[in-house]
């Protein structure tokens, strides 16, 4: 078990009053891969992505992050903010959530809080104007930048992110998780509402994102997104892991058919018998 | 008085006369259910306390027929004028020229504040509600960090302009400290406050802040009018030194700054001297607040007031962030309160009741939250205006109350209705107001 991974969740369950959303759960994402977490709705996808980034606190459970250098570091220790700074995990919503009222760069510059913070000497270099400030301000506009110019919207950086359209939202949202620098982005949802050309370049987006070395946990719908992009597939169905896998595997598993089909398992087998 | 709400209007067909006397009608009796107890009937006590009244039912209809036939005519204009709109009432060529105006008009406005001391030398009330103006402009912009930029609706303010009061007011009073060593400390004490004031309500949001903001700003006043022994209690503190050139005093003697600048001796060089202190502690004020947006800190409060959770998601710590807004605007506060203090050389509590904190709200608002030129015209407004109608003696309150109304309508979101951004890679331009958000807390 103890192979090159970046997140290991080890029976992580979730509790709300009565209602289990995630029930003793365990997956590991590998390091540089893009691990998808499927399943129907309701399965508890979002709940263990909030578990993960620090918005819930866990009924039981851990969750051990090993960054590059080998510092483990336990999920559930850590709260809101400090998952992002310290862990190094980003993320973005299902309902995107940028800040509306900035534009594309101020967005992306807001997620570069942590490194300006220390750069303009908690405010008070930066309020005289320190020429290390400068450079630091610079170097983060460039960054920006680069990212705007990643994601296509170079031209339209001056914009309000409320203005632009939703799949340059989408997109937007992405590239301010990845201005925090993260070990691990976790995405979730990233191609709900595009058409098939938007969620082309989302794919090609994603993996060029693993190839500079960034673990992906993706939760997602749509399925020719996640059978073309993953590496891994974890698919779970009323807050239990019910298969784990390779793609391929996946594609063909009666138990992740059934539960996509809301049939039991001898019908889906009886389906796909018949289909073939 | 026209009818409550003016139906969605097509702009194909327009309503028949079928449409409009309906609207005159509904407007008729909205004004008849309204005016028949305010107008219709009159209450007094009698001499031996027994109630007297009597109807006035013609005034009564007079004033229901004025609304119906009021809002014939409203209904007719709005068909005759058609969809109103600025391009229809405002050219293009108006616009652009206006555009250029309103480029220049905080340099203009600047400039024109430095010469009013050389302008009205002589009309010590114009120099009076001048330092009014520029202590609400200041108060204004300090709230407007907390308010408008962090998106903290905090109706506690005057709080700390009472801990910045009552700061140099004491220290000066009991131990002797001239007004430029108070001024910091007055502010730092005032910041202070500020933090303890954030550290209950970080978890608050919207009302529930706005409630006990409230409460805040009531317990500070209610502490100075009861801890007799420190503050005075009701009496207040006077004979509060007034504020030095630096150290030379503002007085006829020998040592006074007219004697040794050899010009003769008046009054007016306080007050003058007054006006130039706020306006710089004003312009303090907005340099750091320009400055301080341009900074993590500053966009990390603009972020906190369009969306705390997706502050935190990219590893913001919200509690320092709002903490720092209430203590930076809690500074300014502190500033303007050993100003004010040191103007009056006497402050009661009665200078600190929730009404200021009402009217720099409404300053904030209505100059459009986050904007310091709106605020600067805002508290002109506000505070000018309201002198302005002193004429209309006890009509005042009612005129300035329906102005508010009129450019509340005009202007939903506040006189400057929009933002500009903090950084730009080719051109900064205008974001409207309607895609930034007010901030929930």
């Amino acid at each position: 078990m103890s192979g090159d991974h970046i997140l290991s969740v080890d029976h992580l369950t979730m509790r709300f009053g009565g209602v289990v959303a995630v029930n003793d759960l365990s997956f590991e994402a590998e390091r540089r891969k893009i691990t998808a977490l499927i399943g129907p709705n309701g399965a508890g996808k979002t709940t263990v992505f909030n578990c993960i980034t620090g918005f819930y606190k866990p009924t039981s459970g851990a969750m051990r992050l090993t960054h590059d250098d080998g510092r483990n570091i336990q999920l559930e220790r850590l709260n809101d903010f400090r998952i992002s700074k310290q862990a190094k995990v980003a993320r973005t919503f299902q309902n995107i959530r940028l800040f509306p009222g900035m534009t594309a760069l101020e967005n992306l510059m807001v997620a570069q809080h942590n490194t300006l913070m220390r750069a303009s000497g908690l405010t008070f270099l930066g309020l005289i104007g320190a020429p290390s400030w400068r450079v630091a301000e610079k170097r983060a506009i460039d960054q920006a930048t680069r990212w705007l110019e990643r994601i296509g919207l170079l031209a339209r950086a001056d914009d309000a992110a409320g203005n632009l359209p939703y799949g340059d939202q989408r997109r937007l949202e992405i590239a301010r998780a990845m201005c925090t620098e993260p070990a691990l982005l976790c995405l979730d949802e990233p191609a709900a509402g595009l058409n098939t050309r938007e969620s082309a370049a989302l794919s090609e987006l994603l993996l060029s994102i693993r190839a500079e070395g960034t673990s992906i946990l993706l939760i997602e719908h749509d399925m020719s997104v996640v059978m073309e992009i993953s590496d891994h597939i974890v698919v779970m169905d009323y807050g239990v892991r019910i298969a784990e896998g390779a793609p391929q595997d996946i594609r063909d598993d009666p138990k992740v058919i059934a539960a996509y089909l809301g049939a039991d398992e001898q019908e889906a087998i009886a389906v796909m018998e018949s289909g073939t | 008085m026209t009818a409550p709400a003016p139906g969605p209007v097509q702009a194909s067909r327009l309503p028949g006369v079928a449409f409009i006397f309906k609207k005159a009608l509904i407007s008729a009796l909205v004004a008849l259910v309204l005016f028949s107890l305010m107008i219709g009937i009159r209450t007094e006590a009698g001499p031996t306390g027994q109630l007297i009244y009597w109807t006035r039912f013609g005034d009564l209809a007079a004033m229901v027929a004025t609304v119906f036939g009021g809002s014939i005519v409203v209904e007719l204009l709005r068909q005759w004028w058609g969809p109103v709109g600025t391009v229809r009432i405002v050219p293009p060529s108006v616009q652009s020229t206006l555009a250029v105006a309103r480029r220049a008009i905080a340099p203009i406005l600047l400039i024109f504040t430095f010469l009013v001391p050389v302008i009205f030398y002589d009309q010590r009330y114009i120099l009076d509600l001048g330092i009014l103006v520029l202590t609400y402009v200041m108060l204004g912009w300090g709230l407007n960090v907390v308010v408008g930029l962090a998106g903290l609706l905090d109706l506690g303010y005057v709080a700390f302009y009472a801990v910045g009061a009552y700061s140099y007011a004491l220290l000066s009073t009991n131990f002797g400290l001239s007004f430029w060593v108070c001024l910091p400390l007055a502010g730092i004490l005032a910041a202070f406050w500020g933090v303890l004031l954030g550290f209950p309500v970080l978890r608050l949001r919207g009302d529930y802040l706005a409630i006990v903001t409230l409460a805040f700003g009531e317990i500070i006043r209610l502490v100075i009018i009861n801890w007799q022994s420190l503050t005075g209690g009701p009496n207040g503190v006077s004979g509060i030194p007034r504020p030095s050139f630096f150290g030379i005093p503002l007085t006829p003697g020998d040592d006074g700054l007219a004697a040794k600048l050899g010009i003769e001796f008046s009054t007016t060089h306080r007050i003058v001297f007054l006006f130039y202190l706020i306006l710089a502690l004003a312009l303090l004020t907005n340099w750091v607040t320009i400055r301080l947006r341009r900074l993590p800190i500053g966009r990390a409060w603009e972020a906190l007031r369009e969306d705390e959770v997706a502050c935190r998601a990219l590893g913001i710590n919200t509690t320092t962030t709002k903490l720092t807004a209430f203590a930076t605007g809690a500074m300014f506060g502190g500033f303007a309160g050993a100003f004010f203090a040191t103007r009056q050389g006497f402050i009661s509590p009665e200078s600190f009741t929730f009404q200021e904190s009402a009217l720099v709200l409404a300053i904030v608002v209505l100059g459009g939250m986050g904007s310091q030129l709106g605020v600067a015209l805002a508290a002109l407004t506000m505070i000018g205006g309201f002198e302005l109608f002193r004429g209309f003696d006890q009509y005042r309150m009612l005129v300035f109350g329906l102005a508010m109304v009129l450019l509340m309508i005009w202007r939903p979101r506040g006189l400057i209705g929009h933002r500009a951004p903090t950084v730009f890679l080719r051109h900064s331009q205008a974001i409207s107001s309607e895609l930034a958000r007010e901030g929930r807390g």
